[in-house]
């Protein structure tokens, strides 16, 4: 076995064996206390292809690249690259070997610029010893001439877009020489024209040689950038299939190992009276304008690219930052949305997007977790907590959920996504809420916990629950909405009843 | 969580012996500690460490001042925020409550209209000016968003300054042997037992405990369940600023005397005893209990090194290790729990 050093000679004399695989994996397996998170694992990347990697949440993918990418270190198992056995002892380790790794939460340090970010810890130096900025602009320029990305190295990473993060960190990547890039679910934050971008520099990468672990929870993406997918489930191996001849139904079954009937099962219901009203609803410089009605038992669903103003019409919706003109009037009653306490009182809820900074409590349990919306409620006598009632509650509403927690002192960073976002959608029900907001309920789901919060969604609505949901996903606001608001650029472009919607009509008034 | 207990038939059980409590560690340690010193004492000394009454009594007396400060900072500490201005609120509280305690055998009171009050008086009006000292960091913080540590570094330095501008530095004395009674004896350990007592229940089974860990975990998340944040944070940095005051009253009774000079560097102490007892800098993690143990590590250390003669200058290099120490072995258990 060679040491990665050794390795690392090897790779900068040049004398890279050719072998026929660019990475074999064989045989790996990894557990954690209390599950064993791969079970014998084979995976194999060819050079120049993009290969997939699909599953549940849960079944293994985010081990496997934390195992290539030397962040866990296997139990058992083979790892050979370019034909050499070797073992990664850490994330440096694989990056000096040529795999770099792009995170779903991008580690780049904001404060500091786009060049900055890239060449850290390999700044160029001038022959005194100080960064020599000229050249480390120079070489980012020519890194993003070469992959035809359009920024300005000497901007501060925090004012770039999530997008254009992305294209930074994938420079950065590819600044290493890497051969292999793993990318994991790097469109879950992209609007349609970013992601055609990034396709686009993974054809380029694609045609260098490099091999391209892709991992996604979005079947079209498959289809469209892959060469190979390979497919886990419960922390097992189940199959390697070529993109071009596999059926979608194949890889559903292949991942959940039955098939899933009804990805998008809303329930027909009565729709009741206008619960809440919304009249010109501005947000100075943010949007402008918005108008519309929720009814009782209604889903509206809200599309438009990330960066349209949804999340931000949302989070006015709530008092997280209040209207600076229009009004909002609930069952009849004009109300002052001026902060979230006032809302969860008008009996609204709200799942905001970005699950892990503004919903979960990490280091908190399921059950704090749970519980902190109710708070304010019956559970709370004299300003204390009836803690074994309210145990109860949460614990019949894990169930109803179906959360896979060990038990209600789990801390809900340990969970997966699906689990949390789970966790998420019970402390608003818990609130008996009569106006729900969604954003983005299943970013980041598995094909399985998806359809089940879509079911509870529906459910809800059938209770009379007026129900407002943002998405990215285009099947899901088509499959799931009584009517469709569609925004661009901070004002509403239109609203389409379910019946006359379809994909072009919301992308023509999405886009313009 | 090991996979053993999954399938065990009785995971509930399982489950529950499985998981003790965070502070258990912390008390395995000050018994640790306690028994080397034991040791060493029979070593050097030739006598018992822990096996004197007196000694004991003196150890906790010590620290209970500290530790009452402690459970408020402790609060703080949870909800990612820091209090510096303890110390000073010592020495602000100290001074009003002795200036309402004086007795009227003294000739020079300060207010020569106000002695011989009931204790009472300069008790409650010791916590209240804890209080306002704890209200002015709390509307700091919330209102205009500065950093905890920029807000209580300003009024550390400038109730320490309306403590010696009181009396223009002098000393106040003679004070009425009712008031002195909360500093005499055990009276103070009472109080600190007390105090931890209370926010042990107050932190675990109140909807104020609960939102304070929310706070401290993910400020922005709390916001969006609909907890009033700034509201809860001037109520936290209120009730650290009451237990200061608090603090303050008894080191003035203990003394007989408020000093203007009094509680300086208190509040680092009882950082540190918060730290040591398991309370997270970031936020979200910490229980009053820990604290307690925290503070009575910090005893045990300091009495243990009086006891063996090491010199006092000794002492305090240790002691910073300690305190670095015991956040390291802190650390390293968070990061694996958060593995597991």
């Amino acid at each position: 076995m060679l040491s990665p050093t050794t390795m690392k000679v090897v790779r900068e004399s040049g004398a890279v064996p050719q072998a026929t695989w660019l990475m074999e994996i064989e045989g790996v397996s990894k557990a954690f206390p209390g599950v064993k998170a791969l079970d014998n694992v084979s995976f194999q990347l060819k050079r120049g292809t993009v290969h997939a990697l699909m599953g549940e949440n849960g079944a293994g993918k985010s081990t496997l690249m934390k195992i290539i990418a030397g962040i866990y270190t296997p139990d058992s198992g083979t790892f050979r690259l370019r034909g050499q056995q070797i073992k990664l002892v850490s994330p440096l380790d694989a990056l000096e070997n040529g795999i770099a790794m792009i995170h779903q939460e991008l580690n780049l340090m904001a404060p500091m610029t786009v060049a900055e970010n890239i060449w850290i810890r390999r700044e160029p130096m001038t022959k005194f010893g100080f960064v020599d900025h000229a050249k480390m602009r120079k070489l980012t320029a020519d890194l993003f001439s070469e992959l035809n990305i359009d920024l300005d190295p000497d901007v501060a990473v925090g004012t770039l877009s999530i997008a254009n993060r992305q294209m930074v960190e994938i420079a950065k990547a590819v600044s290493y020489e890497s051969d292999v890039l793993i990318m994991d679910e790097p469109t879950s934050a992209l609007t349609d024209k970013e992601v055609a971008h990034l396709f686009a520099i993974i054809k380029t990468l694609r045609a260098k040689g490099k091999g391209i672990v892709y991992i996604t929870h979005k079947m079209n993406e498959l289809f469209e950038i892959a060469d190979e997918v390979s497919v886990f489930r419960d922390g097992r191996y189940i199959g390697t299939r070529e993109a071009s001849t596999v059926t979608r139904e194949e890889i559903i079954r292949m991942m959940v190992g039955r098939e899933i009937t009804q990805m998008f099962p809303k329930d027909i219901v009565p729709i009741g009276d206008v619960i809440m009203s919304v009249q010109e609803l501005t947000l100075k410089g943010v949007f402008a304008n918005v108008s519309f009605d929720l009814h009782k038992g209604e889903i509206l669903g809200v599309a438009g690219l990330v960066g349209s103003g949804r999340s931000n019409v949302a989070e006015t919706l709530f008092g997280v930052t209040p209207a600076t003109s229009g009004t909002i009037s609930i069952a009849g009653q004009k109300v002052a949305m001026t902060s979230p306490q006032v809302a969860l009182a008008q009996g609204m809820g709200f799942l905001t997007e970005d699950r892990k900074e503004t919903g979960c409590f990490l280091i908190l349990d399921v059950q704090q977790n749970m519980q902190v919306a109710v708070l304010g409620g019956e559970f709370v006598q004299n300003g204390f907590v009836r803690q074994s009632a309210l145990t109860r509650v949460c614990e019949a509403m894990r169930d109803a959920l179906r959360v896979k927690t060990p038990d209600m002192h789990e801390r809900v960073e340990n969970l997966s996504g699906g689990n949390q976002q789970k966790v998420l959608i019970g402390r608003w029900l818990l609130t008996k809420p009569r106006i729900l907001i969604l954003d983005e309920p299943t970013r980041g789901i598995d094909v399985g916990a998806k359809s089940e919060i879509h079911r509870m969604i529906s459910q809800l609505a059938g209770q009379g629950v007026g129900i407002i949901m943002i998405s990215s996903e285009m099947p899901e606001i088509l499959g799931m909405s009584d009517r469709i608001l569609v925004m661009h650029e901070g004002r509403a472009t239109g609203i389409l009843s379910r019946d006359e919607a379809d994909q072009v009509k919301i992308m023509e008034l999405a886009s313009h | 969580m090991t996979i053993e207990t999954k399938s065990s038939s009785a995971p509930v059980a399982k489950a529950r012996s499985r998981r003790l409590p965070p502070e258990f560690n912390i008390l395995v340690v000050l018994i640790g500690m306690a028994l080397m010193f034991e040791l060493l004492g029979w070593v050097f000394e030739g006598q018992s460490f822990l096996f004197n009454i007196l000694r004991l009594r003196i150890m906790i007396l010590q620290v209970s001042v500290i530790g009452i400060i402690a459970i408020g900072v402790t609060q703080v500490i949870i909800t990612s925020g820091i209090d510096l201005s303890s110390g000073s609120i010592v020495g602000a509280s100290a001074m009003v409550a002795a200036s309402l305690a004086q007795s009227s055998d003294y000739t020079h009171a300060i207010y020569p209209g106000l002695t011989n009050l009931p204790a009472i008086v300069p008790i409650l009006v010791g916590i209240v000016v804890g209080g306002l000292g704890g209200f002015i960091n709390g509307g700091l913080i919330a209102w205009t968003g500065i950093p905890p540590f920029i807000a209580t570094l300003g009024t550390y330095v400038s109730i320490r300054g309306f403590a010696k501008w009181y009396t223009h530095g002098n000393p106040v004395s003679f004070l009425t042997p009712q008031f002195n009674v909360i500093g005499s004896g055990i009276v103070p350990v009472f109080i600190f037992l007390i105090c931890a007592a209370i926010f042990h229940v107050v932190l675990g089974y109140t909807r104020y405990g609960k939102f304070t860990y929310a706070i401290g975990a993910n400020r922005q998340a709390a916001r969006v369940s609909g907890i009033n944040v700034q509201r809860h944070l001037i109520y936290v940095y209120v009730i650290a600023g009451l237990l200061s005051g608090l603090a303050g009253i008894v080191t003035a009774a203990r003394a007989q005397s408020g000093q203007s000079g009094m509680g300086v560097g208190y509040e680092l102490q009882a950082i540190a005893a918060a730290v040591i007892g398991g309370t997270s800098l970031t936020g979200g993690v910490g229980r009053i209990w820990g604290t307690v143990f925290g503070t009575l590590i910090l005893g045990v250390v300091t009495s243990g090194f009086t006891f063996l003669n090491i010199n006092d200058y000794l002492q305090e290099m240790v002691l910073g290790g300690i305190i670095v120490g015991a956040v390291i072995v802190d650390q390293y258990r968070q990061a694996r729990r958060a593995k597991a």
